[in-house]
């Protein structure tokens, strides 16, 4: 029924629309046919054709309402009054284009602003893996509670579960590449066959390995590449399928090459290529496949939860596999804790989610307030219109229509204002994903935008359009046509507070929350970069190796890198060079902790751990180089070697949590993991080692001689030029061995990945605050205008009876001044109690800083003053005599 | 008695169907129509005959066309569709009801007065 009503229907309303003036002439002929017929019936009966017209026209009750019913009969007048309508909003606006401008620019920055921030939040946690079914796939934890997992704990979740459909593993590869030219440094995956499998995804090119390829250590040399691996060094060859590249000197064949849209599995971190993880040994010689103990191996585990199994389920499941795991090896294995979480975020989850969260809510308050802003802007615009509605409701128009009227004006400079912000966020995200913060680090940022980006810009462009398009109702509704059009358009006289004060004065108050917010962040990412690492990062240049790259054993290494310090250290301008084994403190945030026990402790198992503690090898000297302190005791020497007790440095923390005191610590002797007795020599000072923003750890080091690792980092540290200090060193090192790849960079370029929250933070913050800004800016001047230009009769009589400038001053902008004072106020508090949240992101973020309270306070008042100064002059430069005789 | 609401409710509507059942009328065809049936009994007032058809038009209950008169000018004829004879059987079947109950009501006797 409804179907074929619309069959009749629809012909019918499209003919009302788009033939318009053919339906209103047929309309007008019908009427006319018979209005005749009328005439000539009244004729007929004796009235003269006059008289008969009038008669027939009486009895047709008002042709043009009757015509006007039709209309309305036919649904027309709804689409047609709406096209009106925005005929109208569109004249008027683009008769006010300062106005117009204003509102646009306005919508556009809090609308982009929140594109952008709803996108960077869409590409970090709403859509985490660009994978199929992504939002079934779970990062697992079991035991320790972090996502590290030995290979054997990783088999036996594998193999034991009733919860997954597989499990998945990768860690990290580092490697030397070569491809035929220079060996290079590349960063890959090591990855369980069933990787790609689990994921489903398909290779761009060639195949991927499979659990079938894998038969123990070492026996699946295969390499698939990513596409912008492929791309950048391989120039889009498809004929690379069945090459043979070597990786850290063992040969590999190149089998496939994985789509482009896929960058791994970790957030931010774009692999150069994909191994199985049975061959990690041959990028990593300290590797065991086997090692229960070695709880390094795997960075992640993931899978997808079987059909009906809730996570719940899964957790309990993973809980009885920890336990027993536990009971078979009660020294191997902990087991704390099970999670489940969003692969590709376990490193970054809780930071990306503060961060994104943090800056939509900004992003927020920046929309509020710029609607408030406009809203105001609007009441004020329909206060100087009063005239003109009290005109169109004397002559008859509808108090609905006006509204609507108003309406479609707000929701029209919204959509342009949406259109606007969104075509600049898109730019933005685009070139955000593109960007590659730190030069040689694999580091992406995943926020291309997508179709969820666009619904959000036109909910919100609609929602904020209708949010201030209904300030002015209230006035319209009580608009009194009679007065307004016998009294002029001035209106009733300025209540205590108005509905704009208030609208103003949050406002305000949302805009200094947004200013000490980024105030706060700028002074905690300056004090971060001038606080005290523990190490000196200026004047020193990391020369990062990797021996194993060239094929070096354990004995080699370690004489290796021992003429490569000396070799360094021969250089004019080189003060101390010393070396850390993997990574030297804050580089990469790769720090991790180790168990330590008491020297009386013989069991050493999980529950008597006696602290946590940072762990480095180093060389002699690593504590000059790196510029380290030493409060008590002495450094190591070439002699604390393999056949030499094992010795230790510790830090501030560690001496004063295991031994009370610096001073009562060297001598002492304590347990690592695995029962070697260590003597304390000495004392360094606390520093940094994984992230700024961390308590005083405990941490120690170990001389490196006595656990040699091929990869390592060599500390030096130089008064010269650093560029041909680099270049220097390079030479050196290739004079002793020609095919070693060796990275030269300033710590402090290292140090860029541990500030990029930080620097990420206040940048962000800086944009919203100056939002912020410009949006108080623009309230504040909209406001103080206004009152200017309404009441300037009022002053120029006040001037004409002699008032002084002052005075007209206070009283054209008293009143915006104490509604800026007090929103500041307000926001000011605001700001400091939102800071708190800040400090999760940003070092030492502290709102309870004279310096960043005295910003704030100053910048409100500049703010203010930049605000008022064109409305302050208007009101100053008033000639009484025009004015009065204006009007 | 300008409004087709001073007529029952949707009264106007039956009888304009009932009409455009028996032959296809224009406007001025269906007025005259209208005072010959009911006399002066129902009258509807020239004005408010349009828009009455113009929403029958619009619901699809009528279709229009336009074609010449006995007196060979051109006027809009309303007839009526498949769907405004289901309609038509349905307002008339409403209204048998209505009246029927409305006519037991008038029609009571109270024999206790």
């Amino acid at each position: 029924m409804r179907i074929q009503h619309w069959m009749y229907e629809l012909p019918l309303r499209f003919r009302s629309l788009f033939h318009r003036q053919r339906v209103e002439q047929e309309l007008d002929d019908e009427l006319q046919y018979h209005l005749d017929c009328k005439i000539d019936e009244y004729v007929t009966r004796g009235l003269a054709p006059r008289e008969a017209r009038y008669a027939a026209m009486r009895d047709m009750d008002g042709l043009a309402q009757r015509k006007e019913e039709c209309r309305d009969a036919r649904h027309v007048n709804a689409i047609e009054n709406t096209i009106r309508d925005i005929r109208y909003a569109l004249r008027v606006l683009v008769k006010s284009p300062g106005f117009t401008v204003v509102a646009i620019v306005t919508l556009a920055m809090a609308i982009g602003a929140n594109a952008i921030a709803f996108g960077i939040m869409n590409g970090l946690i709403l859509r985490p893996l660009n994978v199929p079914n992504s939002e079934n796939l779970w990062g697992i934890s079991y035991g320790d509670g972090s996502s590290w997992h030995s290979y054997p704990n990783y088999a036996d979740l594998r193999d034991r579960n009733r919860s997954f459909e597989d499990v998945a593993a990768f860690t990290f590869a580092f490697a030397g590449m070569d491809i035929g030219k220079d060996p290079i440094v590349a960063n890959g995956f090591s990855t369980t066959g069933n990787y790609f499998d689990v994921l489903g995804i398909q290779p761009y090119l060639g195949r991927f390995f499979h659990s079938s390829d894998e038969h123990g250590p070492n026996s699946a040399p295969y390499l698939v590449l990513t596409w912008a691996y492929w791309h950048a060094h391989f120039q889009d060859d498809r004929n690379v399928i069945g090459r043979t590249v070597r990786i850290d000197k063992h040969p590999f064949t190149i089998i496939g090459v994985a789509p482009r849209s896929f960058q791994g599995t970790v957030m931010f971190v774009s692999p150069d290529f994909f191994m199985p993880i049975v061959n990690h040994q041959q990028v990593e010689a300290e590797f065991r496949l086997d090692a229960r103990g070695n709880e390094r191996a795997i960075f992640e585990l993931f899978g997808h939860l079987k059909p009906g199994v809730t996570r719940a389920q899964a957790l309990a499941d993973m809980n009885s596999i920890g336990a027993g795991l536990k009971k078979t090896y009660p020294n191997q294995f902990a087991n704390n804790s099970s999670n489940l979480w969003r692969p590709g975020l376990s490193a970054f989850g809780g930071a990306a989610r503060a961060f994104a969260g943090g800056v939509m809510m900004l992003a927020a308050l920046i929309l509020i307030a710029a609607c408030m802003n406009l809203g105001n802007l609007f009441g004020a615009r329909a206060a100087d219109r009063s005239r003109e509605v009290a005109l169109r409701l004397a002559i008859g128009a509808t108090r609905a229509r006006i509204l609507r009227g108003l309406l479609t004006e707000a929701v029209l400079l919204a959509l342009a204002g949406g259109a606007v912000g969104l075509l600049g966020s898109v730019v933005l995200l685009e070139k955000l994903s593109l960007w590659q913060p730190f030069g040689g680090a694999p580091v992406h940022i995943p926020v291309t935008p997508d179709a969820r980006i666009y619904f959000v810009a036109l909910a919100l462009a609609l929602v904020s359009g209708f949010l201030f398009g209904i300030v002015p109702v209230r006035q319209v509704l009580r608009t009194d046509p009679y007065q307004v059009i016998k009294a002029g358009s001035r209106g009733p006289a300025l209540r205590r507070i108005s509905v704009r004060d208030v609208l103003l004065a949050v406002q305000i108050a949302l805009c200094a929350v947004l200013v000490t917010s980024s105030m706060v962040a700028l002074r905690g990412l300056v004090r971060s970069q001038h606080s005290d690492f523990g190490f000196e990062p200026r004047n020193t240049i990391l020369v990062s190796t990797n021996l194993a790259m060239v094929g070096y054993n354990a004995e080699q290494t370690v004489a290796m890198q021992k003429r490569m310090i000396e070799a360094v250290e021969t250089i004019p301008g080189v003060e101390h060079a010393g070396l850390v084994n993997n990574y030297p403190p804050l580089v990469y945030a790769s720090a991790v902790k180790v168990s330590i026990f008491k020297d009386e402790t013989r069991d050493l198992i999980p529950a008597n751990v006696a602290a946590r503690t940072y762990p480095y090898d180093v060389s002699p000297r690593y504590f000059a180089a790196a510029g380290t302190r030493l409060l008590a005791g002495r450094d190591f020497t070439w002699h604390d070697d393999r056949n030499a007790p094992r010795v230790a440095v510790v830090n501030r923390e560690f001496a004063v949590r295991m031994f009370g005191s610096v001073a009562g610590a060297v001598g002492e002797h304590y347990r690592l993991q695995s029962g070697a007795r260590v003597e304390v020599v000495g004392v360094a000072e606390n520093g940094k080692y994984l992230s700024l923003t961390e308590d005083s750890q405990p941490a120690m080091f170990l001389p490196a001689v006595q656990s040699p690792l091929s990869a390592s980092f060599l500390i030096v540290r130089s008064t010269g030029d650093q560029q041909q200090l680099s270049e220097n060193i390079r030479a050196k090192i290739h004079g002793l061995e020609t095919a070693l790849p060796v990275d030269t960079n300033s710590w402090n370029a290292y140090l860029e990945i541990v500030l990029f929250p930080a620097r990420a933070a206040t940048m962000a913050l800086g944009v919203l605050g100056a939002l912020g800004a410009i949006l108080s800016i623009t309230g504040i001047f909209g406001m103080a205008s206004y009152s200017v230009s309404r009441r300037l009769k009022e002053l120029g009589i006040r001037l004409a009876l002699g008032a002084r400038r002052n005075e007209v001053l206070r009283t054209a902008l008293g009143r915006s001044f104490k509604v800026l004072a007090f929103g500041s106020v307000v926001g000011l508090i605001l700001g400091i109690l939102a800071s708190r949240v800040l400090a999760s992101i940003v070092y030492q973020a502290t709102p309870r800083d004279p310096i960043v309270l005295t910003a704030v306070v100053v910048a409100m008042g500049l703010l203010g003053l930049v605000a008022t100064w064109i409305p302050a002059q208007r009101a100053l430069s008033l000639d009484p005599l025009t004015l009065l005789r204006e009007d | 008695m300008s409004r087709p609401s001073d007529l029952v409710q949707g009264t106007l509507d039956l009888l304009l169907l009932k009409i455009l059942a028996l032959e296809p009328l224009n406007g001025w065809a269906i007025s005259q129509r209208l005072k010959q049936v009911s006399g002066d009994i129902l009258q509807v007032s020239d004005g408010s005959l349009y828009p009455a058809l113009h929403k029958l038009e619009q619901q699809g209950w009528i279709t229009a066309e336009w074609k010449a008169t006995e007196n060979n000018r051109r006027a809009k004829f309303y007839s009526l569709t498949r769907l405004g004879r289901g309609q038509l059987e349905k307002e008339a079947a409403n209204w048998t009801r209505l009246s029927d109950a409305i006519s037991n009501v008038v029609r009571l006797d109270y024999p206790q007065l």
